[in-house]
């Protein structure tokens, strides 16, 4: 296609649209399982330089549609449609456009050097090896791997490891770039040099697209323009943080730091409570409530049922609303 | 081209990083024929049998690389992560198998050659050639036939599990016996000769052997000419099928989610 054609294109369509889109797992035999419906009629519309993400539990979806985005699975129905190519009949297309990176990947070969492995994938891109081997250089140096280059894949940490998985696909300078859980496992730092690559090259390349899944809200929140929610493969709200964040607004929700409880099946019955989550914390003995509130007339029940129970208050807390409220709200639990 | 050169890479660096694989492609072979060498010289059987033994000794390296490291090479790729990669990237599958094939059969040739040179000091071997540019010719259409054979395979194990492994590991040995590596192919009968030479080494083996050795012809289970054509036509058919087959396979896979690992 000339690069008019194609600027001309991407100028004007979404970057990803999908109608209706459903992928449903059959079981290979009737005794292994019943049928799946990863995917239920998802409708979405991402704009070109939009960073864009996808939050939901495990199981949620956010993977199949993913793979269905970077041709690597059909659907069952419905259409899906990426730099304004139908992934099902124009994927040699929608291939030049995208280049997608998973975490936990150990993609490439432990035998090969960082450098090398690089250059392996740049040459499926048809990139030339001066162009490559200049980009990696430079792009390793971003990524702090630049004493790396020769090092053997094998001898890698997994962080490192993560950094040139992450290199490897941006170094081909996709249109559009699948990012599943991209900074999955790795420590504070690591995910902190990725988070800020994929600002840097947005900043950089306005009209580029990064859809993006994560189990990290604050990565969400953090990183992404607009945000859906999935859970049992529908789509559930899709907006910028600050809106949904809004959609929760008109709650109050209170965090509470209790000596270990008894019981806590009480605690979503009160008057007022919409939502109740807690979590045991083992090492101090401390069992964390976390309520979203319609209003706060059920306050004062709450701390009574938790002093009924000879339990003690050690924090109590009034917060704005998260995206993890957000998320809790529409999913009716928290990410795990 | 640059997808071949890219995947063909691995293959020749590897080889040259890992030396155990020198361990079993060079000198594991030289143990069986060694074992078959010398039954031939307490049977007091003809010089050429041993130099036959020698010679399929080598070429056993190139069969264990197509079973191995081509027909199951998209089953490890799954298994490692490369393969969804490999999948989405926009170009042609028959080039990162391409690349695969001539990687390995480069980095065999070294291995296969050292079998045989090794082979042929051990047992005091004289190699007559006969006719250099059809043994170049003959080769040429074995390994292209028998790698575009790794090919069509590597489309059907890439749907695989861990059954790749358990047919590959069904069709190490009998082919040792079907394509005679180790003796004539002719002995088998004309019957099952002719149905082992579906797998190009068969005859691969009958027409080097007859161009390596002065009594090779006597041995021989067809005419150099005909087993030629034939492999010529082994390379036109397996490339094909292995082209669509590979289409049908990855539309297969797409389909049903089998292209990529159940935690990805």
């Amino acid at each position: 296609m000339p690069s008019n054609e194609k600027s001309a294109r991407m100028d004007k369509t979404p970057a990803v649209m999908t109608e209706a889109l459903t992928r449903v797992f059959e079981p290979k035999k009737k005794k292994e399982g019943s049928t799946v419906r990863a995917l239920n009629s998802v409708d979405l519309r991402i704009e070109q330089g939009e960073l864009f993400g996808i939050l939901g539990p495990n199981g949620a979806g956010k993977t199949t549609l993913l793979k269905i985005l970077s041709t690597l699975l059909l659907p069952t129905s419905g259409k899906a449609y990426v730099a304004g190519f139908d992934v099902e009949n124009r994927f040699t297309e929608v291939r030049q456009r995208i280049n997608m990176v998973s975490g936990g990947e150990i993609s490439g070969y432990g035998l090969l050097t960082v450098k090398e492995n690089l250059w392996m994938f740049s040459q499926f891109y048809g990139i030339k090896s001066k162009v490559a081997l200049q980009r990696i250089d430079d792009m390793l140096k971003d990524f702090g791997l630049g004493d790396k280059k020769d090092a053997k894949v094998r001898t890698l940490s997994t962080g490192q490891r993560q950094k040139m998985n992450v290199i490897r696909g941006f170094i081909t300078d996709p249109d559009i770039i699948f990012l599943d859980e991209p900074t999955l496992g790795l420590d504070v730092n690591a995910s902190r040099v990725i988070r800020d690559f994929i600002l840097g090259w947005l900043k950089e390349h306005p009209t580029k697209t990064v859809v993006l899944t994560t189990h990290y809200m604050v990565e969400a929140d953090e990183l992404c323009d607009r945000i859906a929610i999935i859970d049992n493969g529908r789509i559930l709200a899709c907006d910028s943080p600050e809106r949904l964040k809004k959609m929760v607004r008109m709650n109050t929700t209170l965090s509470m730091d209790v000596s270990r409880l008894k019981d806590t099946s009480v605690f979503g019955r009160f008057p007022g409570v919409e939502n109740f989550t807690f979590t045991e914390d083992g090492e101090k003995g401390l069992t964390r409530l976390r309520f979203v509130m319609r209003d706060e007339s059920g306050v004062s029940d709450i701390i009574s049922a938790v002093l009924g129970q000879g339990s003690r208050i050690e924090s109590l807390q009034k917060t704005e609303p998260t995206l993890e409220d957000v998320f809790i709200k529409m999913v009716g639990k928290g990410l795990d | 081209m640059r997808a071949v050169k890219g995947r063909a890479y691995p293959r020749i660096v590897g080889a040259q990083r890992e030396p155990s694989w020198v361990f079993f492609e060079v000198v594991l072979p030289l143990f069986t024929v060694a074992a078959y060498a010398y039954v031939y010289q307490f049977m007091d059987a003809k010089d050429e049998l041993i130099g036959y033994v020698v010679l399929g000794g080598a070429m056993t390296a190139f069969w264990l690389n197509v079973l191995w490291a081509m027909a199951a090479q998209f089953y490890w790729e799954k298994e490692i992560g490369n393969l969804q990669l490999y999948l989405i990237a926009p170009i042609s599958r028959m080039s990162i198998l391409a690349g695969m094939a001539l990687g390995g059969m480069f980095a065999t040739t070294v291995n296969a050659t050292s079998t045989l040179v090794i082979g042929a000091l051990i047992f005091n071997i004289a190699f007559h050639i006969v006719d250099p540019l059809m043994l170049v010719a003959i080769f040429v259409a074995t390994m292209v036939a028998l790698y575009g054979m790794g090919m069509m395979f590597a489309s059907l194990y890439m749907l695989f599990g861990r059954e790749a492994h358990h047919l590959s590991n069904l069709l190490t040995d009998p082919v040792y016996l079907t394509s005679g590596f180790f003796f004539p192919v002719k002995y088998l009968g004309a019957f099952v000769a002719a149905g082992a030479s579906l797998i190009p080494i068969t005859l691969g083996l009958d027409a080097l052997r007859q161009l390596f050795f002065t009594g090779g012809a006597e041995d021989a289970f067809l005419p150099l000419g005909t087993e030629l054509l034939i492999l010529v036509g082994l390379c036109a058919v397996f490339l094909v099928l292995a082209h669509y087959s590979l289409r049908y396979m990855e539309y297969l896979g797409k389909a049903t989610g089998r292209l990529t690992l159940r935690w990805q």
